[in-house]
């Protein structure tokens, strides 16, 4: 374990983990009734396959887009179809979903079955289970994993890096996986090796996870091309180019991805559910999610059908210990604040994590001082100090000289910044006019 | 309930850092020198130390409000200003002195240009640069020699540029027994101030060193090494090395800018000390610096994660 995998940039952030890294993954209560959204991926949304009054099965597809880029989504519980409506999601935006109340029998449809030994599956069979499952990225990003794995040709993959970093602080949903379901990892890890054709797998973890890297070790042992690679716990170990970076030292060119330099990064959780998808042919609708916080009275890891609502988990969770201040969708540094509870849990839930009023709080902000360490802090080694300026004085092409658009939107910036600045809020906003004008240029 | 949740944009917690946590580290490094300019020198000096701070403070209590702004003392960038302006004064020097060079610093070199974060030169040297010019006298003698508590006008980079006295021992030097302004003189304790401020994280290691080395180097060159450690420790280097090359605002941002602008300031010191007319170059060639200071941070800026593909 001397050996130690990192980045340039980063920052320390309190890990927050303690309330919940030991406790085992719990299954959530069953709902009443469940909302899924027609879209929890980047890319095309799904159209309904079911209409209001039909009834429905526990994996059975209710929807899906003829699109490549888009994952069909998959009913969770059995029952029947109450309404399709817009709902609003933790995404942010309101969603066209399906919400279908439960008979309380789990009855599973017909089309789940095993799917059999990888060895006796073809690479084009694999790729197409995970597509027919809805795999998207677990980790929060949401994008089709299907996509993710068939690189177009001239593109020569020879590293496939199993994300466990999970380097967001309070969230222990993909520890507790690794801990709990090795065998589901390794067995993604099979498939998704066969199905891309590398030879060469790197399952990397931070170091703060010491049993997560002993027992994926001790699963590895002797297996060759597959090895843990223990990172350095920073902020964000995580990201996808980043990690790439700490574990293989190339650099994922400007604008490019993963595939450029020869890699595929996937999520724990994602890779164990495709474990879980070959073994039982049960699509994804069921995720691991860290629900903790200053103001959740029992914080859990659990195992939570797809659609619960964020209200139903939290009760499940004793309720609120104290007044909340904040309920994010994700971890506390890219995670996204909601408004109500009346959210569904989806495919990139990582955690729901509920914030009292005093962490919660919103500090003032005061002038730079110059001290530079958001530019020490930043991942991508931009200037979030100048690039913030730019952004409020609404100089948006000199922003786009200053790389604003390469900003992965971490928050080590803002989390950094002794003045309370908002760095990262206001890049946001310059990048966004910069990739709007982009797009318009191409039209 | 729900009506009261925040819903503002990621991230959703901060360090504990604070501008306040920053500048009061500042001030603890600068303690240890200031004890050792009471005992050398005399109360008198915690004197001035002290009406300095008060007139910092107060002239940004006084321009904020007539400009009607926040007043941001608690920030307590003006105490530091203060205490750094005094030290830049002679022990004798009359009240009034650091006085006016604090309400110089504050009102002029920084609220007129925004405040905290917005001056363009480190705003203790501006002040010090004002005394300089207005009263030369004031800020040239007044000088106590704690050897042998004369008055005396002679810092030991003067008599090296030959004014009469005796050169001091290297251990006076070093432990702060020579003639010089209240907060330069004792070598050892501004190091330690130093290198609490290197270890706290707030300053990086980086002008310090590059700063003196490059002084060394070229005393060095100049005659062999024989005069290497008065140029060091002889006179303001080390409390301009760690304490005023390294303010956040008027220094560059990247480690390769502040590598630049640190030898710069060494440059310019040795030339003014071995050319110049002043016996000290110090304050100037760091107010020289804090000036091409936006030049640099233009040019020298990180490198992109993963080149730059997307230049155009």
């Amino acid at each position: 374990m001397d050996k130690e995998f990192t980045f340039k940039g980063g920052i320390h952030a309190p890990h927050f983990k303690e309330q919940t890294e030991k406790m085992p993954i719990e299954d959530a209560i069953e709902p009443k009734y469940v909302v899924i959204p027609l879209s929890q991926h980047i890319g095309a949304p799904c159209e309904p396959l079911v209409a209001v009054g039909e009834h429905v099965k526990v994996g059975q597809k209710i929807g899906e887009s003829k699109a490549f880029v888009s994952a069909p989504v998959h009913s969770s519980i059995s029952g029947t179809v109450k309404r399709i409506e817009l709902h609003q999601t933790p995404g942010g935006s309101k969603v066209k979903s399906i919400v279908i109340e439960s008979d309380g029998l789990f009855e599973v449809h017909e089309s789940v079955n095993p799917k059999g030994n990888i060895e006796d599956l073809s690479k084009d069979e694999i790729l197409g289970i995970i597509k027919d499952a809805g795999l998207t990225g677990m980790g929060g990003a949401g994008f089709p994993t299907h996509v993710k794995l068939s690189p177009p040709k001239d593109k020569q993959i020879d590293t496939f890096i199993v994300n466990g970093a999970e380097c967001e602080p309070y969230l222990t949903a993909d520890h507790r996986i690794m801990v709990e379901k090795s065998d589901l990892v390794l067995l993604g890890i099979r498939a998704v090796m066969k199905a891309v054709g590398v030879k060469k797998c790197f399952i990397a973890i931070e170091k703060n996870k010491p049993d997560a890297i002993e027992e994926m070790q001790k699963k590895v042992e002797g297996i060759e091309g597959i090895e843990v690679a223990p990172l350095e716990a920073k902020y964000p170990q995580g990201d996808e180019k980043r990690i790439i970076n700490a574990v293989t030292g190339r650099e994922v060119p400007s604008g490019g991805l993963p595939m450029d330099v020869g890699c595929i990064v996937d999520n724990v959780g994602t890779v164990a559910t495709i474990g879980n998808v070959i073994l039982t042919g049960m699509p994804v609708i069921q995720r691991v999610t860290t629900v903790t916080g200053s103001a959740i009275s029992n914080p859990k890891n659990l195992y939570i059908r797809l659609g619960t609502l964020f209200s139903d988990v939290i009760e499940q969770c004793g309720g609120f210990s104290e007044e909340p201040g904040k309920i994010l969708n994700g971890g506390p540094m890219m995670g996204i604040a909601q408004f109500t509870t009346e959210v569904p849990v989806i495919k990139g839930t990582s955690g729901i994590l509920v914030l009292n009023r005093k962490d919660a709080n919103v500090p003032e902000p005061s002038n730079c001082i110059r001290c530079g360490k958001c530019v020490d802090a930043c991942p991508v080694h931009l200037q979030p100090y100048l690039i913030s300026r730019q952004a409020i004085l609404k100089r948006f092409d000199d922003a786009e000289k200053t790389y604003a658009a390469d900003c992965i939107e971490c928050g080590s910036c803002s989390f950094i910044c002794p003045a309370k600045r908002p760095l990262v809020e206001t890049i946001r906003i310059a990048k966004k006019e910069i990739l709007a004008k982009r797009k318009k240029a191409v039209k | 309930m729900e009506n009261r949740l925040i819903a503002s944009s990621s991230p959703h917690i901060r360090s504990e850092e604070t501008t306040q946590k920053i500048m009061l580290d500042v001030i603890i490094a600068l303690l240890p020198a200031l004890v050792a300019s009471i005992f050398y020198f005399g109360f008198y000096s915690l004197v001035l130390v002290v009406i300095s701070v008060a007139a910092a403070v107060a002239t940004e209590i006084a321009t904020q409000k007539i400009m009607k702004k926040e007043v941001t003392i608690n920030d307590l960038s003006a105490v530091v200003t203060g205490i750094l302006v005094a030290f830049n004064v002679p022990p004798n020097a009359p009240w009034w002195i650091p006085i006016l060079g604090s309400a110089f610093a504050i009102a002029i070199a920084k609220q007129i240009f925004g405040g905290i974060g917005f001056n363009f030169i480190n705003p203790a040297l501006a002040g010090r640069a004002f005394l300089m010019s207005s009263w030369p006298t004031h800020m040239t003698s007044g000088f106590i020699d704690p050897v042998t508590d004369a008055i005396s006008s002679a810092t030991p980079l003067a008599i090296m540029k030959g004014a009469e006295g005796e050169l001091p021992s290297l251990l006076n030097m070093f432990l702060g027994r020579i003639p010089g302004v209240i907060g330069e003189t004792s070598s050892i304790l501004l190091i330690v101030g130093g290198i609490y401020l290197i270890y706290r994280g707030v300053i990086k290691w980086i002008i310090p060193v590059v700063y003196i080395g490059t002084v060394a180097i070229l005393a060095l060159f100049i005659d062999g090494g024989g005069s290497i450690l008065y140029h060091v420790f002889g006179g303001g280097l080390i409390l301009g090395a760690f304490f005023m090359a390294t303010d956040y605002v008027t220094c560059p941002i990247t480690d390769k800018g502040k590598i630049i602008y640190a030898a710069g300031a060494g440059i310019f010191t040795m030339l003014i000390r071995t050319l110049g007319g002043y016996p000290e170059g110090v304050s100037y060639s760091i107010l020289l610096m804090n000036i091409v200071t936006p030049l640099i941070d233009k040019y020298v800026t990180p490198k992109l994660f993963g080149g730059a593909k997307n230049e155009k």
